[in-house]
C-alpha cells in the first residue's frame, strides 16, 4: 500500500523539556489509525507537526513525498480540538468559510454529512449545543477530499449518540484514497473503527500495530492493551 | 444485521462466524450473494479493511467466491456447507463438553443429561403449543 505520511526520528522540545523524542511512524492510504496516549502524551502535538502549524527540531517529516507547508496544507484536513468557527457566523457562513478557504472542499458531501448529522444550514453558530458544534465541525472537516483527515479528540465533551453517530459519518465518509488519524482516550467506543494503531507514552511511540493482530496476539481489546502499557 | 462485538477477539473473525451461522441456518443461501464491503462496513459499523479480510479468508476457506466486477457469492458447493455445518456444530459440542468435565461430569452422565433436558425442552415446547391452541 502507498505510504501517505512518513515520519523519521522526529523530535519536538519546548523550552528544555522532550513533548515528541524519536518519532517513527509511517501511515498508510485507505487506513485509520488511532493515536492513543494520555493527555500530556504528545499527540496533539504530533497532529500540529502533520498539519503544518507546528514545526519538528529534528527529523523528518513528510506527506505524500512534501514536507509540511503551503502545498501540503491542502492535502490536510484537521480537526482541532478547539472551535475556530466564529460565533457570529451561521451554518451557511461557515460552509462559505471553507469554500473560499479549501479548493478540495466538497459542497456536496458535506451537505450529505450535514443532513446525516441533522444539521440546518440556518443554525446559527451561537446557539449550536456543544455537540452540533461539534458534529458541524466534522462534517466541515470530512467535507473536503483531502488526502489525510486529522481528528484530534473528536468525541470531547460529547454525548452517547453524538459519538455513535460521528464515528458512523467518520467510518462512512472517509475515502479510501486517504488515511484517517484519531487523537482519543475513550478508545473502547472507537476501536472497532480503527485499523492500526500508535501507542503514544510521555512522546515515545511504546507500540504500534495492526488492530486485529494485536487482538489475536495478546487475546485483548485495543483498550487492555492501551491499560495495561500504562500501569 | 445485528450483531454485538467483543472487542477482545479478532473482529474479523466474529464477523466470519456470523456469516457462517447465516448459511448453516439457511439464513443466507447457497449461491445467493453477500452485500457489497461498502454496505457490510455500514451495517456492521467496522472499516472496509476488516470487511476485506472477511472475505479474503472466507475465500481461502472456500465459503464464498468472488465473480470479478459482479459481486461476491456463497458457495454452491452443497458437501462445503454440510461440513461447514458439521464442524460449528462440533465446536459448540467440544466446548460444552469441556465445560461439563470441568463441573466433573462423565461422558455418560453427560450424555445422560443431555438426552433429558432435550426431551424435557420438547414436552415443555408442546405442552405450551397445546395451551396456545386452547
Amino acid at each position: 500500500m502507498q505510504t501517505v505520511i512518513k515520519i523519521k526520528d522526529l523530535c519536538k522540545k519546548y523550552n528544555k523539556r522532550y513533548v515528541l523524542k524519536d518519532i517513527n511512524l509511517e501511515v498508510e492510504k485507505g487506513v485509520i489509525t488511532g493515536v492513543l496516549g494520555q493527555n500530556g502524551s504528545g499527540k496533539s502535538t504530533l497532529m500540529k507537526i502533520i498539519s503544518g502549524i507546528e514545526k519538528p527540531d529534528t527529523g523528518e517529516i513528510l506527506i505524500n513525498g512534501a514536507k509540511p507547508g503551503v502545498s501540503t496544507k491542502s492535502q490536510v484536513a484537521f480537526l482541532t480540538e478547539n472551535n475556530h468557527l466564529y460565533d457570529w457566523m451561521g451554518i451557511k457562513d461557515a460552509i462559505k468559510f471553507y469554500q473560499d478557504f479549501y479548493e478540495d472542499f466538497d459542497a456536496k458531501k458535506c451537505g450529505k454529512l450535514m443532513d446525516f448529522m441533522e444539521l440546518s444550514e440556518d443554525f446559527k453558530i451561537k446557539k449550536l449545543s456543544k455537540g452540533m458544534l461539534q458534529r458541524l465541525r466534522l462534517s466541515l472537516t470530512l467535507g473536503r477530499n483531502a488526502s489525510v483527515y486529522l481528528l484530534d479528540e473528536p468525541f470531547m465533551g460529547i454525548d452517547t449518540t453524538t459519538r455513535d453517530k460521528i464515528i458512523k459519518a467518520i467510518n462512512s465518509y472517509y475515502c479510501e484514497d486517504s488515511c484517517v488519524l484519531i487523537t482519543t482516550h475513550l478508545i473502547g467506543e472507537v476501536e472497532r473503527i480503527l485499523d492500526k494503531v500508535a501507542f503514544i507514552s510521555e512522546g515515545s511511540i511504546a507500540l504500534t500495530g495492526d488492530c486485529e493482530q494485536l487482538r489475536f496476539e495478546k487475546n485483548q481489546s485495543i483498550e487492555d492493551i492501551f491499560r495495561n502499557l500504562y500501569v | 444485521m445485528d450483531l454485538k462485538f467483543d472487542n477482545n477477539t479478532p473482529i474479523y473473525i466474529q464477523i466470519m462466524n456470523w456469516i457462517k451461522e447465516q448459511i448453516v441456518s439457511n439464513k443466507f443461501l447457497a449461491g445467493s450473494r453477500l452485500p457489497s464491503v461498502r454496505d457490510m462496513s455500514e451495517q456492521f459499523n467496522v472499516t472496509s479493511n476488516t470487511i476485506q479480510r472477511v472475505l479474503r479468508e472466507l475465500e481461502i476457506e472456500g465459503i464464498i467466491y468472488t465473480q470479478r466486477g459482479i459481486g461476491v457469492f456463497i458457495t454452491e458447493d452443497m458437501d462445503k456447507i454440510t461440513n461447514l455445518r458439521l464442524n460449528m456444530s462440533k465446536q459448540l459440542v467440544e466446548k460444552f463438553i469441556g465445560s461439563m468435565r470441568l463441573l466433573g461430569f462423565s461422558n455418560d452422565e453427560i450424555i445422560d443429561v443431555v438426552i433429558r433436558i432435550t426431551k424435557a425442552g420438547l414436552t415443555d415446547a408442546d405442552s405450551n403449543k397445546d395451551k396456545g391452541s386452547m
